[in-house]
C-alpha cells in the first residue's frame, strides 16, 4: 500500500485526527492529533490489511533553541514531537507516527504535556513511555506505572530536554 | 503466654510462610551486570518480579546531540559491549541511510565477516554465562577460550579487544591485515568441532534440560506484544530476522549470501547438521529453545563468515573511506534497525542540516527483551528466576545506555 492511500484511508476514517503527513522524508510519517493516538493505534493494530502488531520504539524529540539568535531563525515554533515506529510481522511493513505536543501544558512551565498511553495496545510501550517520561517529560495518561526508569526516582528534571541543566550536586556527588 | 492453634505464630502444625521481598542485585553474579530485581516471594514461589534498571545510565543520547556521528561511534561500543562491532555497524548504517551512501563491495563483505564474527563471540559469552547462571562453571571457561581467539582476530584488525570503533560511517577504519583471512579460516575450522563439545556440556545435558525445558515459556503473541527481538523472539517461533526481513540498506549487505533463519517451523529447526534433538520436555518459547536458537546461530554465522571470506577474496577495490569527521549531514530523519546478536538494535537520527545531529536515539533490544521478565517470572520458583533472566541474554550497558 502506498503512503498516500494509507493517509487517505485514515483521513476518511478519522477525519481531523489525522493532522498531516510527510511522505517525502526517507522514512515517511503521518501526524496524529494528541487526542487521537489511542484510537488510531488500536485501528492500525486491529485492521487486518495493516496489522501493525509490533511496536519498535516510542521516543520524543525536543524542538527548542536555547540560543535566542538561533531561535529567531528557526523555521519552527518550540514544541515536542512524539515519534512511534511501528512494524507488522505479518506484512513486514513499517510506519512512523508523530504527535505534536506543546513543551508545557497550557504554556505553564513545569506542567508536563499530556497524551494518552498506548501501553494497552502494545506492551512494549510500557517501558518506552516510561523512558520518554523520564528523559523528556511527557505525561502519558492511562499508563499503569508511569515512574522514572533510567534516572533515579528522586532525579529532578528531564535530561533530554534542550534547556535541561545538569544539577550542581546530587546526594553529595558533584554534577558539574 | 500460651499459644493456641489459632495463633498465626504457631507454625509447627503446618509450615506457614510469609510474603517476603527479596532483593536480587544490583550486584549479583547472575544478573549480567548491574540489574536489580525485587522479588515478591512466598516460600519458594515468586509472585512478582520488578526489574530496576538504570545503574549504568550515561544518557548516551544526550552525548550524541553534542558530537558528530563519527565521534559518537565509540559511545555505541559501550552499549552492547559484548557485540560492539554490531553496534558500530547499526549506527554507521543509520547514518549512511541518511547520507544515501552505499559502501563499496569489498567493504560490504568485510562488514559481513566482522559482524558475524561479532555474533559468534557474543553468543559464546551468552552460552557460557548462561551455564554460569545455572550453576555450571566449566562451559564458561570453554566459551571464553574460543571467544578470546575472536578477540585476537579483532585486535589484529583494529587494535582493540572490546571497544573497537572499527566499522564506521563510510566503511571501516582500516582494511583487514595481510594473512588475516587465513587465520580467520583456521579459527573457524578449529571452532566447528568444539561446538559439539558445547552441546554435550549444555544443550543435551540432562541437568541443563531439567533446569531450562518448560521454564519461562513465552507465547508467540506475547513475544511480539512486548517487542522482543533476536533469539528471544525466534525462540518463541516467530520467523523474523532483519538480515532477511529488514530494510533494504541492511539486507543489501547480505545480498548473495545463503542462510536460513533459525526458527522452529512445523516442529523442527531448518538445519541439516547433526545437532542434539529437541528434548521431549522442551516446549516452544521456553528457556531451552531460546538457548538452542543461539547455539544454531553460531553455526549459521560460521557459515556466513566463510561465505564472506570467499566473496572478500574475489572482490578488489576499496573497503570504504570513512566519512569526514565534521561532514555536514543532510536535513531529515531516519530510523534503522539491524539484527544485532541480542536482537533488533535501532538507531534514530534527526538532523537539521548541521554536522551534529539534532537528536539521537538508540532503541535497545535488551531493553525490550528484559521487559518480559515481570510477566515471565510470575509464579515461578526462585531458582528459576536466574534461568529465565539468563535465557534472555541481556547486556546492561545497552539497556541503560
Amino acid at each position: 500500500m502506498s503512503g498516500q492511500t494509507l493517509v487517505d484511508q485514515l483521513k476518511q476514517k478519522f477525519g481531523d485526527l489525522i493532522t498531516g503527513a510527510n511522505l517525502d522524508n526517507i522514512d515517511p510519517w503521518i501526524e496524529i492529533a494528541p487526542g487521537g493516538i489511542l484510537e488510531v493505534c488500536t485501528h492500525l493494530r486491529d485492521e487486518p490489511s495493516l496489522a501493525f502488531d509490533y511496536l519498535n520504539s516510542v521516543t520524543a524529540v525536543d524542538y527548542l533553541h536555547a540560543d535566542e539568535k538561533k531561535a529567531a531563525k528557526a523555521s519552527w515554533e518550540p514544541h515536542l514531537e512524539l515519534v512511534y515506529h511501528l512494524f507488522s510481522m505479518q506484512h513486514k511493513h513499517s510506519l512512523v507516527l508523530k504527535v505534536m505536543l506543546p513543551r508545557w501544558q497550557d504554556e505553564q512551565p513545569g506542567r508536563l504535556p499530556e497524551v494518552a498511553s498506548v501501553s494497552s495496545v502494545w506492551s512494549t510501550a510500557d517501558w518506552h513511555e516510561r523512558e520518554v517520561y523520564d528523559l523528556m517529560g511527557v505525561q502519558f495518561t492511562g499508563h499503569p506505572n508511569l515512574t522514572r526508569i533510567l534516572c533515579p526516582e528522586d532525579w529532578v528534571g528531564h535530561p533530554l530536554r534542550k534547556d535541561y541543566e545538569m544539577p550542581l550536586e546530587y546526594h553529595g556527588i558533584r554534577g558539574r | 503466654m500460651s499459644a493456641t492453634i489459632d495463633d498465626p505464630r504457631v507454625i509447627e502444625f503446618d509450615v506457614r510462610t510469609d510474603e517476603m521481598l527479596v532483593n536480587m542485585g544490583p550486584q549479583h553474579p547472575s544478573t549480567h551486570g548491574v540489574l536489580r530485581l525485587v522479588l515478591r516471594t512466598d516460600g519458594e514461589i515468586v509472585s512478582e518480579v520488578t526489574p530496576h534498571i538504570g545503574y549504568l545510565h550515561r544518557c548516551a543520547e544526550k552525548i550524541g546531540e553534542n558530537l558528530t556521528p563519527r565521534q559518537w561511534i565509540p559511545y555505541t561500543d559501550r552499549m552492547d559491549y559484548l557485540a560492539a562491532m554490531n553496534m558500530n555497524l547499526g549506527w554507521a548504517l543509520a547514518v549512511e541511510k541518511l547520507l544515501k551512501y552505499e559502501p563499496p563491495e569489498r567493504g560490504r563483505h568485510l562488514r559481513v565477516i566482522i559482524a558475524e564474527l561479532g555474533r559468534i563471540a557474543s553468543h559464546l559469552v551468552g552460552m557460557g554465562a548462561y551455564g554460569l547462571d545455572l550453576g555450571s562453571f566449566s562451559p564458561f571457561l570453554y566459551a571464553f577460550r574460543e571467544r578470546e581467539k575472536i578477540l585476537d582476530l579483532f585486535e589484529e584488525a583494529c587494535g582493540a579487544r572490546l571497544t573497537y570503533s572499527y566499522l564506521t560511517v563510510g566503511g571501516a577504519t582500516a582494511d583487514l591485515p595481510a594473512g588475516w583471512l587465513d587465520r580467520c579460516e583456521q579459527f573457524l575450522d578449529q571452532l566447528l568441532p568444539i561446538i559439539q563439545e558445547y552441546h554435550t556440556l549444555l544443550t543435551s545435558n540432562a541437568i541443563f534440560i531439567k533446569r531450562t525445558a518448560g521454564i519461562g515459556t513465552m507465547s508467540r503473541e506475547m513475544a511480539i506484544d512486548y517487542g522482543t527481538s533476536g533469539p528471544v523472539l525466534r525462540g518463541s517461533g516467530v520467523d523474523h530476522d532483519l538480515r532477511r526481513d529488514g530494510e533494504e540498506i541492511y539486507t543489501a549487505m547480505y545480498d548473495g549470501y545463503a542462510f536460513e533463519v533459525v526458527v522452529e517451523k512445523d516442529g523442527h529447526y531448518p538445519q541439516d547438521h547433526d545437532y542434539p534433538p529437541v528434548p521431549q520436555e522442551a516446549e516452544l518459547g521456553d528457556c531451552w529453545h531460546r538457548f538452542y536458537v543461539r547455539m544454531l546461530e553460531v553455526m549459521q554465522s560460521i557459515d556466513l563468515v566463510r561465505q564472506g571470506i570467499d566473496c572478500y577474496r574475489t572482490t578488489s577495490g576499496s573497503h570504504g573511506e570513512p566519512m569526514k569527521l565534521t561532514q555536514k549531514l543532510p536535513a531529515g530523519e531516519v530510523y534503522l534497525e539491524t539484527e544485532a546478536p541480542r536482537g533488533q538494535m535501532g538507531f534514530y537520527l534527526v538532523s537539521d542540516g548541521d554536522s551534529i545531529p539534532w537528536r539521537v536515539r538508540a532503541r535497545s533490544s535488551s531493553f525490550c527483551n528484559l521487559s518480559v521478565t515481570g510477566p515471565l517470572c510470575a509464579g515461578c520458583l526462585i531458582a528459576d528466576v536466574p534461568a529465565i533472566v539468563g535465557s534472555l541474554d541481556i547486556v546492561m550497558g545497552e539497556i541503560d545506555r
